[in-house]
Parts: structure tokens; sequence; C-alpha cells
């Protein structure tokens, strides 16, 4: 690269089309333009533009959709269970594997969130949250040993384990529920409680979604896992730990499902058997309109993350809106396979682009 | 390659274990029935109780207002019941009635079909059948005490959230789901008593919205209608479900105190709500009173008062005296109201 570099007059190559750079050699640019350009050019930012519009239009429909303190409130509030489970799921997602069990996952937890204060009424909130972390984890890792090492494709695991998790949880619950009357006030609270206008289901979701989206970002595990995911079988060659960080990536989606479930109680005061049922589908819905490639590799946590705000909003924007419940559903089909299209146009024009930066150097 | 072929096999080794431990975990039903009462011979009246599962706080309501019936009327009552709530599970304990030849079966039925062989078996043995809150067919019992009619489930929460919102203004309806044949009988009847009573003229229903009788989408469903209808004074939901999502999300909305809420609950779901304010008064039949009647019509065909004909009329202690209606059902009367003063003297 560097021969061409030397052949081609300096004029030149500050002409060469950012897009063409960023693709070929993005060092060309200098910082502050490939910065520019790569938020410019991701998916994060059309899709967090159409939550804009979302907002706005609704907005302009009903001034409270935003402006009310419920509103404003609700806004920040509804999504965050549901950003939780993407971002789970969208570090599933970019291994190439899916986990389909998280709704299971979150009722189980969901549901002894509730046992636990019934039965041990003094409970200190924090011990009930990393219980329910743990056992998410340990269900998570459940999934995540059965892929890496039973060699069989994660769908069909995860969903054996959905129906198993789920079986498991009506037994234990029954026709028992869990009611607002049973929990501690202090931990109802924390469902609604906001500190400076943010609620603080808000800012533990967010604070999750931090951390993961920064190990993603720069860590080398994070790094591997976008490596495993976009050729499976050329990180086993190259000898990364393949096993290991798909293992992982489990036990970290099945421990953020067992937190939502817990804050689904907090939220919800309210636990019966069918928590959660079909939530999993939201959580890859988000993955996946939020920009992440579903054959892995490619995309990023913020993405799922605005991907569950734009499912969550829409959904209390369109009754505003005036528009009918078989409507609401399908508008959010559209979303995702118009997702699903501008993926395979993006990678189809990215191989087009690549190839011709190829044949001209 | 052997870690290839050993690899499925470890694999399939857990789907098995797995599933026989779920297979074991759900089938501990069948004990603690049949502990035999001994024999009727002293001339005191002899019950079964028999609810759709044991544990259900529900039914240990209504076994409760049973055993005060059977107190007052000097008769011996037993409560069975398996631990869930299946048809089959019901035919063993129904069988264990006819041969214990009991004077009368009390029973909620898991299905209406399944069980009435096992009836007639018992009935063949004369055993007097009473069903409560779930009938079976007609001609497979002798009496239904009939909880509530649709009716008066409709005029009730009309009634509550008239007082409640002091006569005039917007309202809304949280159903379950849009194609529930009882909700959509209860709206329909709530529509035109709106549409024809004077007293409701100044009351107009708004919106009626679908929760699906799921805990989140009543939740989502009770915000859109308080954000759609900002005038709206009141919410009535008749499910269960709906009425506590809709209570959850008022009780820590700005909404809470403006917007009235009532339906069709149970008292443990409410009672958070009830007690902070956010709810003023809920309906449900008593569970107990219906207890304590099924026990007395009970008694009232053993001692051949009644036959069980539409017109026949008893006495039902406290409750009053009741009619036959047509295809034996007695009608409990119109929906209890839980509020503030009394929602502590229950749990269910």
């Amino acid at each position: 690269m560097s021969h061409t570099d030397i052949e081609r007059p300096d004029a030149e190559s500050s002409e060469v089309s950012a897009s063409e750079a960023l693709l070929v050699e993005p060092s060309r640019l200098s910082p502050t333009r490939r910065v520019l350009t790569t938020v410019l050019r991701s998916r994060e930012l059309s899709i967090f533009l159409v939550l804009v519009a979302v907002v706005v239009l609704a907005t302009a429909k009903n001034e409270s959709f935003l402006f009310s303190s419920d509103g404003w409130r609700n806004f920040l509030l509804n999504p965050s269970i549901l950003v939780l489970l993407a971002v789970g799921q969208g570090v599933v997602i970019i291994t190439r594997n899916v986990d389909l069990s998280v709704g299971s996952v979150m009722a189980l937890t969901a549901y002894l969130t509730g046992r636990l204060f019934i039965e041990q009424p003094g409970l200190p909130v924090v011990v009930v949250l990393a219980a329910c972390l743990l056992l998410g984890a340990v269900l998570g890792l459940v999934n995540g040993a059965l892929v890496a090492y039973g060699n069989v494709p994660a769908l069909v695991i995860t969903l054996g384990t959905l129906y198993i998790y789920r079986g498991i949880m009506l037994t234990w619950a029954g026709s028992d529920r869990i009611n607002a009357g049973d929990l501690p006030r202090e931990f109802l609270r924390l469902g609604t409680r906001a500190v400076l206008g943010v609620p603080i289901l808000t800012i533990i979701a967010l604070v999750v979604l931090a951390a993961v989206g920064y190990y993603l970002h720069t860590a080398r595990g994070g790094r591997e896992l976008y490596a495993i995911g976009s050729d499976p079988d050329a990180a086993v060659l190259y000898g990364l730990a393949v096993r290991r960080r798909v293992l992982a990536a489990f036990v970290l989606s099945g421990a953020l499902a067992g937190l939502a479930g817990a804050l689904y109680t907090a939220r919800y005061g309210t636990v019966s058997s069918s928590v959660g049922n079909g939530i999993e589908l939201q959580a890859v819905a988000a993955a996946v309109i939020g920009g992440i490639a579903i054959f892995g590799g490619s995309g990023t946590v913020w993405g799922a993350a605005i991907g569950a705000f734009l499912l969550v909003t829409i959904n209390r924007a369109l009754p505003s809106l005036g528009i009918e419940d078989f409507w609401q559903r399908a508008v959010v089909g559209a979303l995702i396979l118009g997702a699903i299209v501008l993926d395979r146009v993006l990678a189809a024009r990215q191989a087009r682009r690549l190839a011709e930066s190829r044949d001209h150097a | 390659m052997k870690f290839h072929t050993r690899r499925p096999t470890a694999l399939a080794a857990i789907l098995l274990t797995a599933s026989v431990a779920l297979t074991a975990c759900g089938d501990d039903g069948g004990d603690g029935g049949d502990s035999g009462s001994g024999g009727d011979g002293g001339g005191a009246l002899s019950m079964t109780m028999l609810p759709k599962n044991l544990g259900n706080p529900y039914f240990d309501t209504s076994t409760k207002g049973a055993e005060k019936a059977a107190e007052e009327l000097g008769a011996e009552i037993e409560e069975v019941g398996p631990e869930a709530a299946s048809p089959d599970a019901q035919v063993s304990y129904i069988n264990t009635v006819a041969q214990q030849g009991q004077d009368a079966l009390i029973l909620s039925a898991n299905d209406p079909e399944a069980l009435c062989d096992a009836i007639d078996e018992a009935r063949s043995a004369d055993v007097k059948v009473v069903t409560f809150d779930a009938d079976t067919n007609p001609e497979c019992r002798d009496l239904f005490v009939n909880q509530a009619t649709a009716e008066g489930i409709a005029a009730k929460q009309l009634e509550l959230i008239s007082e409640q919102i002091g006569g005039e203004g917007e309202i809304a309806i949280l159903s379950a789901s849009a194609n529930a044949t009882n909700q959509n009988a209860w709206i329909e009847m709530m529509e035109t008593e709106l549409a024809e009573n004077p007293d409701y003229a100044n009351i107009e229903l708004v919106d009626t919205v679908y929760g699906d009788d799921e805990d989140q989408k009543s939740f989502d469903q009770t915000e859109a209608l308080l954000q759609n209808h900002p005038d709206l004074k009141g919410i009535i939901s008749p499910t269960t479900v709906g009425i506590a999502a809709a209570a959850r999300y008022l009780s820590d909305s700005d909404a809470k105190g403006k917007v009235a809420l009532t339906g069709l609950g149970t008292p443990n779901q409410m009672r958070e709500y009830v007690e902070n304010g956010t709810v003023e008064s809920f309906a449900l039949w008593n569970p107990e009173d219906l207890g304590f009647l099924a026990t007395y019509a009970a008694a009232a065909l053993v001692n051949g008062d009644i036959s069980g004909e539409e017109g026949d009329t008893f006495e039902a202690g406290d409750l009053g005296e009741f009619e036959v209606g047509a295809d034996g059902v007695v009608l409990l009367g119109e929906p209890f109201t839980f509020n503030a003063d009394n929602i502590g003297d229950f749990d269910f």
C-alpha cells in the first residue's frame, strides 16, 4: 500500500473520497474527519434519526408524550428492561449465535425475586439483585456450554431451553402470582424512582450498556467476539479461544436477562407465569433493527439499545397517533425487514467497493 | 473425531435428564385425598367439598364459608381436592365420595363434560351434587350456585365508577382480549346501560382497549389511555389482571387520585392499591358467601326441602332466602364490593 502512496501526488490523495478512504485505508484521513465520517455513516445514526422522528411526530400530536412528567419518565423507563435484554442478545448475535431463552430466564428470576421477598421479607435489595444475576448467569452457562461443547446450533439449543426454563417456571409458580402487596415498598420504588429526572432503571440499563459497549469496542476479548462472528472457522484456525468466548457471551446474556427479571418485578409489581412470553423476539428484533447483522461479526450494542428504544417508543407512539393494534405490529415487522434489506444492500455495496478499490490499486 | 462422537451423547444425556426431572416435578398430585370420614349413620349430614385445586386462596375462602354453614347446620364437611386444577384429577375424588356414601358433594368443576360420568355414578349412589363457581353440564348435577350474572357484573361496575367520578365525565374500559366472550358480553351490557339509563347520561365511554390479560400489555394500555384522553375521569377493568396492572400504573403516576379505577379484582392483588388510595373500591363475588350458600343448598337437597326444580325456595342462614332459577341455577346475588373498610377481612 505504501508503494501506491508514493506514486500518487499529494494533491490527489486528499481528494480521495472519504468513504473510499475509510473503507480501504482509514489512517489516511485526519482523526476528526475519520470519527465524523464513521458517525455520519453509521447505522446507529440512521436508526437514531428514525427514533427522533417518531418522538417528534408523537409529541407534535400530543404534547404530553414527552413534555409531561409521566411522559418523560415513561419514555426513559419503559425501554430499560428491553435495553438490557438487547445488549445481551446483541453480544450473542455478534458471535453468530442467538439466545432465545432470555424471556424464560427473565420469568424465572422475576418469580425468584418475589419468592425471596415473601420468604425473607427483610432481605436487602442488593442481595436479591445479585441472586437474580447469578441465577441468570447459571442458566446462560447451561446454554453456552451446550452450544460451545455440543456443536449444536444455538437456535436449536436455546429454543429447547426456552421451553425447559418456561416449564420449570410453570411447575414452580403454577397458578401462583406475586402481587405488589407481597413486595417491600422500597423495592417497588426502585422501579419508578428517578435521580435528576432519570429513572433508576434507565440508569442501570445505561451503565450496563456503557460497560459492555466499551468492552466490545476496545478490549481484546470484545474484538475477538467480532472475529468469531465474522468467520468462526477462521477464528479457530487463528487460535482464538472460541469456546470460552462464546460461553462468556451466553453467560452475559443470561445474567442480563436475570437482572431484567428482577427489574421487571420492581417495575410492574406483578409476576405471573406468563412474564416475558415472546420478549426474546423483541430483543432479537431490537438488535437487528439497531444494525447488528444476524449472521454476526458486525454492529454495536449502542445500536441494539437504540433499536430497543425505537421498538418500545413506536409501541407507545402509535396508539397516540391513532393507529390500530394490528398496524402497530405490522410497523415493527416492516422495520425488521427494512433493517435486514438495508443490511444486505450495504454489505453488497461494501463488497463491490472493496473489489473496485482493489482493482484500482 | 472421538470428541465428535462423544459430545452429542453427553448432550443427549443432559437433555434427557432435564426432561425426566421435569416430568417428575409435574406429577406429584394424588395424596391427601382419601382420609375416610367414616359412615353417615349418626344422622348428621356428611358432605364433601371438592374445589378445583387445593392451596388456592380463592377456594380456601369458599371452604371457610362452607365450614361456617356446616357448623350452623350441624353437618360434617370435609375438603378434598387435587394439587393441580386438571379435569381428570377430580374424578378419583368423586368416586371416593360415591363409595363412602356421603350425602352430598359440593364441587367446582374443572371441566363441564369430563366429570359427568363420575358424577352420574355418585348420584346413582344417592349423593346430591351441587356445583359452585364453575358448572358442569346442567343435566349432570342437581344445582349450580352461580356467583354472579353478566347483568349484575355490568351494572355493579357502572354503579361503582359513577359513584367515584361523581356521575359525569369520560370513562374508558380496559378489557382482556378482544375475543373474550364474557368480557365482550359485559362491555356490551355496559354500553347499553350507559345509553339508556338516565343516571349515566353525563358519562361518556370514550375508548375500549385490550390488555390481553398480560400484566405488561395492560400496563402499557393504561398509559396509552391516559395519554390519549387527557380528560379521562375513570377506568373500568373487568379483568383481574387488567385492574391490577392499571392500579400499579396509576399508583405512581400523576393521574393518581385524579383518575378513578374500578372493575373486577381479587383483594390480594388489590390490597396495596386500596390501602395507598389509588383505588377506592372494586367488585367481585365473595367466595366465602359462595361456599356458604352452596352448603346450605346441598343440605336443603339432602333434607328434601327442595328437589332442584325451578321455583323451589330455601333459606341460607344470614344470606336470606334463595330461589332456584331455570336449569337448576341459584344466583348468589349482585357482586360484592371491596373497599378500604373490608379488604382486610379477605385473603384470596
